[in-house]
């Protein structure tokens, strides 16, 4: 059973990867979007390094949460209209662990992307130098729970043929406490406070997604297959 | 147990939005049985094998499997299962070769040299390189049903498995599911054309309320 739990995993981790690295265009859309909205925030509201340092973090947080978002819909959504995912629901397998696969590539080919450009967008933002670090390390954890989170609701919207609007509808509100907290760690460094409450609430958010989001998603997945 | 059917379906029934698709079904399936699903078409042959699959939920009537309901025994129905259904779950971007080891790794064993032996089988060997997206519509079910050639699965459930199939391919098909009964498996198919095969059975479901049969 053991051996059977495993390979559900990585057979789907790397099928998704590779369809990920086939559509390299498509899969660096949230990236450019991510990059592209950053550098026309300096040109929308002030180039004035001061005032722009003051908005960075949540500037940066807020195009992190919205590139997620735009990406998750497409999860199941190919899956769903090419039958594999009706494939994936009669294997023998317990469906959470190719699930958490398929969760894992979505991650790192969005928000591990997302969290390695963001010091390039701190830059152009003028973030100080304190901010870094944490920043790296709240959306490193941040976009995973992001990933997690938004499954379910991908999950549970992979029938409706525009799901995209209800998705935006019921994940949001799962998104808020992930900002506020990604934010409060940056913003707690750059103030001079210790950074890590924010960050371990962040950690704790992430422990909690990794158990739960794949066992909601394989609910939800049964659920909306059904009909 | 050993008097009891592979499959025996008891007293199934559907409804979706409080109209009945099909009730009262019953039928059994054995070893070496090759049962066709016949009816017109939305008299719900596609979800009656989805329901078999395990992927639709009955309104009523259980299914048996080696006389335990699949629900009791569902690890082990499954493995024994294979389902080609009619949307074939080929990736265009994929190469007919990752498709078909992406396939395979979903359920059992999987090397390099079934793998190229089942593409050969189904007259692919020369587009295992190939993108999906590049294949003709019979070509990208021919990738599917290379799961056929490597599959120890007992029990094959195909939907509309000859869809785009050439003449010779349709050939070689029916005697793959003759091969496979002969040597103890089961089929049930569903499909328009009449079938060359020995100990075909045939089901066929009424057509849906409302309309002339």
């Amino acid at each position: 059973m053991a051996h059977s739990i495993n390979s559900g995993f990585s057979a789907w981790l790397r099928r998704d990867l590779l369809l990920a690295y086939r559509r390299r265009g498509e899969a660096a859309s949230p990236l450019v979007f991510f990059v592209m909205v950053s550098t026309l925030i300096p040109l929308g509201l002030t180039p004035e390094s001061a005032r722009l340092a003051e908005v960075a973090a949540g500037m940066i947080w807020v195009m992190a949460l919205l590139a997620t978002l735009l990406s998750v819909e497409g999860l199941f959504a190919s899956d769903y209209q090419d039958g594999s995912l009706e494939q994936l629901l009669i294997t023998p397998q317990l469906l959470p662990m190719p699930l958490l696969g398929k969760i894992t590539a979505h991650w790192l080919t969005t928000g591990l992307p997302l969290t390695l450009v963001s010091p390039l967008l701190g830059v152009m933002l003028s973030l100080p130098a304190a901010g870094y670090l944490p920043m790296l390390c709240s959306l490193a954890l941040g976009t995973a729970c992001l990933s997690l989170t938004g499954a379910v609701g991908a999950a549970l919207t992979v029938s409706l043929r525009k799901g995209g609007l209800l998705l935006s509808l019921l994940v949001m509100p799962l998104y808020m406490p992930v900002l506020i907290f990604g934010t409060a760690t940056v913003n707690f460094a750059v103030d001079g406070l210790n950074w890590l409450p924010p960050l371990a609430i962040l950690g704790a958010l992430f422990a909690a997604s990794v158990a739960l989001c794949p066992l909601a998603a394989a609910g939800a997945l049964r659920l909306t297959s059904a009909n | 147990m050993s008097q009891s059917s592979l499959i025996k379906v008891e007293n199934l029934a559907f409804e979706r939005d409080d109209s009945c698709l099909f009730d009262n079904i019953n039928l059994a399936v054995d070893s070496g049985d090759i049962l066709q699903i016949e009816g017109a078409n939305g008299s719900g042959k596609t979800t009656l094998l989805r329901i078999l699959t395990t992927a639709l939920q009955p309104s009523a009537g259980k299914i048996l499997y080696k006389g335990c309901t699949v629900t009791d025994c569902r690890y082990q129905y499954l493995s024994d299962m294979l389902y080609i259904g009619h949307q074939p779950a080929v990736k265009q971007t994929l190469t007919a070769e990752e498709n078909l080891r992406w396939m395979v790794s979903n359920s059992a064993k999987s090397n390099q040299l079934a793998i190229n032996d089942a593409l050969a089988g189904v007259g692919l060997s020369g587009y295992s390189d190939v993108p999906c997206y590049a294949l003709s519509a019979g070509q990208h079910r021919r990738v599917a049903l290379a799961r056929l050639l490597i599959s120890e699965a007992k029990l094959w459930y195909l939907d509309e498995p000859f869809t785009a199939i050439d003449k010779q391919g349709v050939s070689y098909l029916e005697a793959r599911l003759q091969e496979h009964a002969d040597r103890g498996g089961a089929v049930v198919l569903t499909s328009h054309q009449d079938l060359a095969l020995n100990n075909l059975r045939k089901y066929s479901l009424s057509a849906p309320a409302g309309q002339i049969a």
